[in-house]
Formats: structure tokens, C-alpha cells, sequence
């Protein structure tokens, strides 16, 4: 149940992606897309099934819908005092509509996220302009986040909702691309997303020290106690290179503050290589590490010992290793009836995460471990996708 | 909160006023057609010379342009219908090689010639700012219109600018 | 920190449209795009994918915010 709720957050503010991705004076193809994802680490197993549509309705009007569907399951590290088993089903839905008109794309989009704890909704609109003899993208753009957090105090096959709180979220954002010679192009991104109101995870404790007599485990729980408030700022620079055997690499480099002491820094490079126009392989490595969150701790000294509390895995310093590759295959060479193009692609990513400062309480404690001396938290995951694209 | 809204969406807005006035629409144009020689797909040399006297209309495209692909037939159709009355149309293809523009033609043929300006010679002396472009040339050799990019529609202006220059 | 942001983009903003009233001439030409205008040059090829992982990302860090990519392509029209 922990990850479900940042899962449907971040769901909603990742969709704000496929409004940026806009090549300006032509609007994309249709296409048709189905997609099957499985997450499996750490505990948990998540598969996702999609669909998405996009059609022109004229040369200059488009419109987009897409289908989500989560399904998780398993036992995640940091759920202490429920039950261990976690089994529940998020949707989503979303509806975008793009209009062009000379160098300008104005987009509008609706996300809807529900899971039967939490639901979010996101009204977001950007435009996208393109400038000097196109060889400039601005892109700028906002968006408004309303998220309704509950807490099922029941099991997974009897759930009982209490809704806990609100949070309201704004982002926005900008991008600037710009090619530089005809094999290079580069970009800049600054996002800045304030929220206000609940913010924490329901499910997540912090844990103190108390003495074995008052608890064996040598600590107690305690909820966590979150400021209503937050702003974060990332900056992303990236850019691509063409590579005269005809290939692709790109490089990316994010940073990423927030009010809560958070810095985090992400470097990420691709290799994409096709073969003739039938295949395209691509390679990615990706490495993120983060601060923890001022006041995060794995085990506070005594009760109420600060203002603020936290013990949520992802307010911990953690870094985070990635390593994926990616295949293509365009099986449609002269298309077919109404399809001028289709292609499937299989994507695998390994994941592994090593906590600096979170410890595994779970499946560690006395008398072998004294808290805080806990092993720290690691575990690897692996992502599968599978998707058919077909364009019309 | 609400002062660096409006700051972003009065940014927003002038960005797109003052961005848009520095690009180029389809209008007039004069001068004389520079003259060039390119070979086509079967490595024959031709040129705008070879069509002296009529209304040629040079169509800059290329395999990797979409609006280009999305043009090509209805070009083809015009050449056609106004062959008989002294009009050509030149498809100049601006890819680097050759391959792709040969399987492109054999699975959409087009029955204009397509002449081939890999080094972009051509291009440049046209002084090409947008594709596909289509500069259309009386029968002196003058430049009378250009035509950058093609959304569906725009082949009714071609056919109303050819028109009137077969009448002259 | 929240007004520096925002005043970065609002300079970038302005800082092209300064520009754009010089009518830079294009260095790369519009028939000079066929690289650009690959498939494996896109930012987003896979747009579908690309937000599945940042979700997936976004889930287990503290981070958000800043990701995906707009222009280059072939330039047309």
C-alpha cells in the first residue's frame, strides 16, 4: 500500500512528459499504442496494462486518450505494524487535446488517477513554440494537481477507507531546445512544482528508541509529521548527437532541490543504433543519487524530538543504478490497410537500490541487530515492457 | 503565486507574438530563376533550360519530410492536367543519397522528373527556407511565387497561380 | 528559492524575444534536417515508455520534474 500513493502522484505529474514531447509545424502521426510494463523488486510486483489512441481531426487539431491500469501486489519493505500483503488496482485516464497554428502548438490535458485510496486530477495546458528557421523550441507550461489521500485501516480483501487529506499541487515549467550543427541538437528543462496540504504517506511510520521493557524491538512507531508545504525546482540539461555510421547518443544530467533539503542529481546516457529502418537497439545507463530530506531519519533519539518527522524510503539519502536496453522491430514494412506503419518493441531495465541511511527493519532487529545497526536497505528491480505501435 | 503566473503567461504570449513575426509565409517574389544542372534517379543530366518557354513550378522536397510525401500525388496529378498546356514541374530532392529516394519512387511513383541536389547547390541558390518549398517560374524564367510548406488545400493556390501564368 | 526559477525562465523568454526582432538567419537549413529529422534523433520516440519509467522513477525518488524533450525533427511547413 506505501508505494501506491506516490505511484498515482508521480503517474499523474509523468504524464505532463507527453505534453512536452512536441515537434513543432506538423502534428505527430496517428498512431495506436498498447503497452504491457511489469515491475518486479523489492517485494512487489506491479504490471501495468495501457492503451492509447491519437488522431488528426483536422491538419491542425488532434486529440489524444489513453488507458491505464495497475495492478500491484506483495509485501513492501516498510509496511511495520499492517498486514503484509498489499493487493489493489489503480486506473487511469487521460485526455489531451493539441492544436497547431503556424509555429505555435497549444496543448490541454486531464488526468484522472484512482486507486481505492488515493486519487489525483491534473488539468495542465503548455505551448510550444518554434523559432528561428525552427531551429529553437520554447516550450512553457503549467499545471494543477488535486489529490485526495485516504488510509485503509482494513485488509486487502476487506478494505476500510478513511480519507485523510487533500494536497493541491502547481507546476511549471519551461524548455528550451535548440539545434546547434545538423548532427546536434541540445536542451534545457526548469520545472518548479509547489505543493500544499497532506503530503505525507499514511502508511509510513518513523520509529524512535525506547528501552526493550517498553518495547522488545528497542523502538517504537510513531506517524510521521510532514510540513503542509513544499517546492521543489529541477533543472534538466540534455543533448543528442548523431553519430556518422548513423546511430544516436544522448546525454542527460538533472538537478534537483526542493524546501525540504532534498538535492538530487541524475546522469543518464543512451546509445540508440538501427539497422537499416527494420530494428533499432538502444542501450541506457542511468545513475541518481539524493540527500536525504532534512528531517528524515531512520531512527529518531526520543518521541516528538523534532518539529517535522519522516522515515519514508524516499526522503532517504539512496543512490539508484540502472542498466537497460531496448529492441525495436518495424514488421510492417509496406504497411497494411490502413496502416502505414507498425512496430513492437521489448524493453528490459535492471535497478538497483542502495539506501544510505534506511535500514531494513523488516527482516532484521534484535538481538542479532541493535537499531540502528540494521543492515542497510538494498534491493534490485527489474522493469519489462512490451509494446505495439501501430500508425495510421 | 499569482504574480509569477502572470509573468509566465505574459512571456508566454509576447514570446509567440514577437517569435512569429520573424518567419517567412508564402507570398510574390521576383528575380530571375537561377539557372542549374542536376542528374536524376537513372544519372541523366537535365535542367530548368530544358523548359524554356513554359511555366515551371520547382518543387523542393525530400524522403525524411512528411508533408512532402503528403503533397507528392496531388503534384502529380497537376502535372498532368496542365502538361498539355506548357507547364512542368521540377522535383528536386534534397537527401544526401540516393537509395531511399529510389525505393521511395518505385512504391509511390510520380511521373514528373525528380532530379537529385545531394550537395544542395540547388537549394541554396533558391535559397530554400522552409520544406517542401515550391517556387513557381513564368514563361521568361522569372520567379512569380513561393510557396513554403504544404498543408492539404494549398495545391488549389498552386493551380490558381499556374493558371494565370499559362494564361500570360 | 521560488521566485529564481520562474525569473529564469522569464529572462529566457525575453532573452528571445530580443532575438527574434534581429531575424537571425538559420545555420543548420531547413534541407540540412534530414539527420534531425530520424527517428533515433526524436527525444520522445517512445513517449508512452518514457512516461511509464519516470513514474516508476518518481515512486521511489525524491525527485520530480524537469524530464522529456521538444523540437528538432524535420522542421516541415
Amino acid at each position: 500500500m506505501s508505494h501506491k500513493h506516490i505511484f498515482a502522484r508521480a503517474a499523474v505529474i509523468a504524464a505532463l512528459l507527453l505534453i512536452r514531447s512536441t515537434i513543432a509545424d506538423v502534428l505527430p502521426d496517428n498512431r495506436a499504442d498498447v503497452f504491457y510494463s511489469k515491475y518486479s523488486g523489492g517485494g512487489m510486483d506491479i504490471t501495468g496494462y495501457s492503451a492509447t489512441a491519437r488522431a488528426k481531426i483536422t491538419e491542425n487539431f488532434a486529440v489524444e486518450a489513453n488507458y491505464f491500469v495497475d495492478k500491484i501486489s506483495g509485501a513492501s519493505i516498510d509496511v511495520l505494524s499492517q498486514a503484509s500483503t498489499i493487493k489493489d488496482e489503480r486506473k487511469q485516464k487521460s485526455g489531451t487535446l493539441e492544436y497547431l497554428h503556424d509555429k505555435t502548438t497549444y496543448t490541454a490535458s486531464y488526468i484522472s488517477s484512482v486507486e481505492r485510496d488515493y486519487i489525483s486530477e491534473t488539468a495542465s495546458f503548455s505551448l510550444s513554440q518554434s523559432m528561428f528557421g525552427d531551429l529553437t523550441t520554447l516550450t512553457l507550461g503549467f499545471a494543477d494537481t488535486h489529490n485526495t489521500v485516504g488510509e485503509n485501516n482494513g485488509t486487502a480483501d476487506a478494505p476500510n477507507v478513511a480519507w485523510v487529506g487533500h494536497a493541491l499541487s502547481r507546476a511549471y515549467s519551461g524548455g528550451l531546445s535548440q539545434i546547434i550543427t545538423k548532427n546536434f541538437i541540445a536542451g534545457v528543462n526548469v520545472q518548479v512544482i509547489t505543493d500544499a496540504g497532506y503530503l505525507a504517506n499514511p502508511y509510513r511510520s518513523i520509529r524512535y528508541l525506547v528501552s526493550t521493557d517498553v518495547n522488545p524491538k528497542g523502538y517504537a512507531l510513531a506517524s510521521q509529521v510532514y510540513p503542509d508545504t513544499h517546492t521543489s525546482t529541477a533543472v534538466q540539461v540534455q543533448a543528442k548527437y548523431y553519430l556518422p555510421y548513423r546511430a544516436a547518443v544522448t546525454a542527460l544530467y538533472r538537478y534537483y532541490t526542493d524546501t525540504w533539503g532534498v538535492v538530487g542529481n541524475t546522469y543518464e546516457l543512451d546509445y540508440t543504433h538501427p539497422i537499416r529502418d527494420k530494428w533499432i537497439f538502444e542501450g541506457r545507463v542511468r545513475y541518481y543519487k539524493q540527500s536525504a530530506a532534512s528531517f528524515y531519519s531512520d531512527l529518531f533519539p526520543f518521541a516528538d524530538s523534532q518539529n517535522f518527522t519522516a522515515r519514508d524510503q524516499n526522503l532517504a539519502a539512496l543512490d539508484n543504478t540502472t542498466i537497460g536496453a531496448k529492441v525495436t522491430y518495424a514488421f510492417l514494412p509496406d504497411g497494411w490497410r490502413i496502416f502505414k506503419r507498425g512496430t513492437v518493441t521489448a524493453d528490459v531495465s535492471r535497478i538497483r537500490f542502495n539506501y544510505l541511511d534506511f535500514r531494513n527493519i523488516k527482516d532484521f532487529g534484535l538481538p542479532q541487530y541493535e537499531p540502528g545497526d540494521e543492515p542497510l536497505y538494498q534491493f534490485s528491480a527489474t522493469v519489462y515492457q512490451l509494446y505495439l505501435s501501430m500508425y495510421f | 503565486m499569482l504574480s509569477t503566473s502572470t509573468l509566465l503567461k505574459r512571456c508566454a504570449i509576447a514570446a509567440i507574438v514577437l517569435a512569429s513575426t520573424a518567419f517567412a509565409a508564402s507570398g510574390d517574389a521576383s528575380g530571375p530563376a537561377p539557372a542549374f544542372t542536376l542528374t536524376n534517379l537513372s544519372g541523366q543530366p537535365s535542367g530548368l533550360s530544358a523548359y524554356k518557354g513554359q511555366v515551371v513550378m520547382v518543387n523542393f522536397w525530400a524522403t525524411w519530410c512528411g508533408p512532402c510525401q503528403q503533397e507528392m500525388p496531388l503534384l502529380d496529378q497537376m502535372y498532368k492536367k496542365y502538361k498539355p498546356a506548357g507547364f512542368t514541374l521540377i522535383g528536386i530532392n534534397v537527401d544526401k543519397e540516393a537509395p531511399a529516394v529510389k525505393e521511395l519512387l518505385t512504391r509511390k511513383p510520380v511521373s514528373f522528373p525528380v532530379l537529385l541536389d545531394p550537395a544542395n547547390q540547388v537549394s541554396k541558390a533558391y535559397h530554400v527556407d522552409e520544406m517542401p518549398s515550391s517556387v513557381i517560374i513564368d514563361r521568361k524564367g522569372q520567379i512569380r511565387y513561393i510557396h513554403r510548406g504544404y498543408k492539404p488545400g494549398d495545391e488549389n493556390d498552386y493551380q490558381d497561380r499556374i493558371r494565370q501564368l499559362i494564361r500570360e | 528559492m521560488r521566485p529564481r526559477p520562474i525569473l529564469l525562465i522569464a529572462t529566457l523568454s525575453g532573452a528571445l524575444l530580443l532575438c527574434s526582432a534581429c531575424s537571425i538567419q538559420p545555420w543548420v537549413k531547413p534541407y540540412e534536417r534530414d539527420r534531425l529529422a530520424d527517428p533515433i534523433m526524436a527525444w520522445d520516440r517512445d513517449a508512452i515508455s518514457n512516461a511509464y519509467m519516470d513514474h516508476i522513477r518518481e515512486s521511489r525518488e525524491g525527485s520530480r520534474g524537469a524530464t522529456g524533450g521538444a523540437g528538432g525533427g524535420c522542421g516541415c511547413n
